[in-house]
C-alpha cells in the first residue's frame, strides 16, 4: 500500500493558486471536489507534468518531487498510470499498440502485470487487432487502463474516467476497477465529483475546494452512510 | 543550353535538396513556436517569416551580402572550408531552402499545435522520454500537416525566381533552373523553347499537388 504525503504544496492556476496538505494511505483514494477546484492540475504535479512554486511529494517513502531541494523526477520515471477522461488513446496505433506503448519500455516487469492477465481481467483481449477509433467509450476506458497497467504503473492517477460515459455504463465499468484494485496490488488515486463512486470504491477521500486540498478522511464522515446500500444494488455488487 | 531533362532534373534535384535541408531545422523550430515559450520567440518567428512577405529580391540581396567576400558567412565557408556558394549550385539550392523554410515551418506549426497535449503527457507517464514522446507520437500524430509543408515547400523551391536571380545568377548549365530558364529565354525572344519548359513547369506542378492530395488522403485514415 502506498503512503502518499503532500506537504506545503502551492501549485499555480491560472491566477489562483492551489494550496494542499495531506497524507493518506488507502487502496483507492479520492480527489473529490467541484470542477475548476484544481483536481486535474493536483493530479498532473503528481504525475510530474507540471511544475509546483512550492511543496513536496512522496509515495511510499520515496521523494518524487520537492520544490525546496530542487527535486524532481520525470514523469517517465515515476510508475505513474495516468487515465485522463477521454482516455488519451493513441489514435494512430492499434489496441495493441497502445496497450504495449508502456510495456515495451520497461525492463523490471511484474509477474502479475502481463499482457494475457490484465487483458483477461478487463476483458480487452478481443479487441488487439481493432483500430481505437472503433472502439466504444466503455472499451476506450478498459483500454486506457490496461495500457496504465501494463507500464507497470504501481499507483493509478484516474481523472474521472468515467466522466463522459452515461450512467448505466458507468456501473458496468467500476467493477472492473475494483477487480483491478484486488486482483493487481495496484493503488489508485481517483479523481470525481461523484459521492457514489467514492462509496463504492474509495476508503479514503481528500476533499478539494476553495483552493484548498486535504486534509484526508474516511468517506463516511463527508457522506451520509445510507448512500452505500443505495449504490450497491444499482450496482449489483 | 542544356536538354530539357537535364534542366528538368537539375530544377528538381535542387528543390529536393533544398527541401531536405530545411527539413530537421524547419520541423525542430515549428515545435519550439508550437510548445515552448521562451525569449525572443516572436522576434525569430518574424524573421522566419520575412521571406513571404519581402521581395524575393530583396531576400535574394540579403543572401548576396552574407554570403559573399565579405559577408559573414561567406568568409566562413570561403576560407574556413573553402567552399565556394556564390554563383553556383549550392546558392541555387540555399535561395530555394530559404524561400521554402517559412512555408514548411508554417504548416508543421499549426500541425504540432493540433496535437492533443494530453497525449503526449500520457506518453510521458508511460515512460517514454521527450524525444521518444516526439517521435513516436507528436510526429506521427502531425504527420499530415508537416506532409503538406514538405510538398508546399517542395512546389516553392521548383518554382523559387527572385532570390535564385539574384544570389545564383543565371549561368547556363551550372544555376539555371526552369524558372530562370523560362525567363531568359523570353528575353531572348525564344518562345517555342519557353513554351517547352513551361508545358514542363506545369505538368511538375500538377505531380507535386497530386502527389500532396494522395499523401492527405492516405494519412486520414
Amino acid at each position: 500500500m502506498n503512503r502518499i504525503v503532500v506537504t506545503g504544496l502551492e501549485l499555480p492556476l491560472g491566477e489562483r493558486r492551489l494550496r494542499a496538505e495531506f497524507t493518506c494511505e488507502a487502496r483507492v483514494a479520492a480527489l473529490y471536489g467541484p470542477s475548476g477546484a484544481g483536481k486535474t492540475s493536483l493530479i498532473e504535479w503528481i504525475a510530474g507534468l507540471r511544475h509546483a512554486a512550492a511543496g513536496r511529494l512522496e509515495i511510499g517513502g520515496t521523494v518524487l518531487a520537492d520544490a525546496a531541494t530542487g527535486v524532481h523526477v520525470p514523469p517517465q520515471s515515476r510508475k505513474m498510470g495516468y487515465v485522463p477522461q477521454d482516455g488519451a488513446l493513441f489514435p494512430h496505433l492499434s489496441v495493441r499498440d497502445n496497450l504495449l506503448y508502456g510495456y515495451r519500455r520497461v525492463v523490471d516487469r511484474l509477474p502479475e502485470l502481463t499482457f494475457e492477465h490484465i487483458t483477461s481481467v478487463l476483458e480487452i483481449g478481443g479487441l488487439s487487432e481493432r483500430s481505437v477509433r472503433s472502439l466504444s467509450g466503455g472499451e476506450r476506458q478498459r483500454v486506457a487502463l490496461g495500457r496504465a497497467l501494463l507500464a507497470q504503473a504501481r499507483l493509478l492517477l484516474l481523472d474521472e474516467p468515467f466522466a463522459s460515459l452515461d450512467s448505466s455504463l458507468k456501473l458496468r465499468l467500476l467493477p472492473y476497477l475494483g477487480r483491478v484494485r484486488d486482483e493487481f496490488g495496484v493503488s489508485m488515486l481517483y479523481v470525481t465529483h461523484d459521492p457514489d463512486e467514492i462509496m463504492a470504491l474509495c476508503d479514503c477521500v481528500i476533499p478539494v475546494d476553495g483552493g484548498v486540498a486535504g486534509p484526508s478522511c474516511a468517506p463516511g464522515l463527508l457522506f451520509e452512510p445510507s448512500r452505500r446500500p443505495r449504490y450497491e444494488r444499482r450496482a449489483g455488487a | 543550353m542544356p536538354g530539357t531533362l537535364q534542366l528538368t532534373l537539375f530544377t528538381v534535384g535542387i528543390a529536393l535538396l533544398g527541401t531536405l535541408l530545411i527539413l530537421p531545422p524547419g520541423i525542430g523550430l515549428a515545435w519550439l513556436l508550437a510548445r515552448r515559450r521562451w525569449r525572443g520567440k516572436v522576434v525569430l518567428e518574424t524573421v522566419v517569416a520575412l521571406p513571404l512577405v519581402m521581395p524575393p529580391v530583396a531576400t535574394g540581396l540579403i543572401l548576396l551580402k552574407l554570403f559573399g567576400r565579405r559577408g559573414a558567412l561567406g568568409v566562413f565557408f570561403e576560407r574556413g572550408l573553402g567552399v565556394d556558394i556564390v554563383f553556383t549550385w549550392k546558392a541555387v539550392v540555399i535561395a530555394t531552402a530559404v524561400m521554402a523554410f517559412p512555408l514548411l515551418v508554417r504548416a508543421a506549426r499549426v500541425a504540432f499545435e493540433e496535437v492533443n497535449p494530453r497525449m503526449e503527457q500520457v506518453a510521458r507517464t508511460l515512460g517514454a522520454g521527450p524525444w521518444s514522446v516526439f517521435f513516436t507520437v507528436t510526429l506521427p500524430l502531425a504527420r499530415r500537416g508537416v506532409l503538406a509543408g514538405c510538398v508546399l515547400a517542395f512546389a516553392r523551391a521548383l518554382g523559387e525566381f527572385g532570390a535564385t536571380m539574384m544570389f545564383a545568377g543565371f549561368i547556363p548549365g551550372r544555376t539555371g533552373t526552369l524558372a530562370t530558364s523560362i525567363y531568359h529565354l523570353v528575353q531572348l525572344g525564344d518562345d517555342s523553347a519557353a513554351l517547352k519548359l513551361l508545358a514542363v513547369s506545369v505538368a511538375l506542378s500538377f505531380a507535386a499537388l497530386a502527389a500532396s492530395e494522395a499523401l492527405l488522403r492516405r494519412g486520414r485514415t
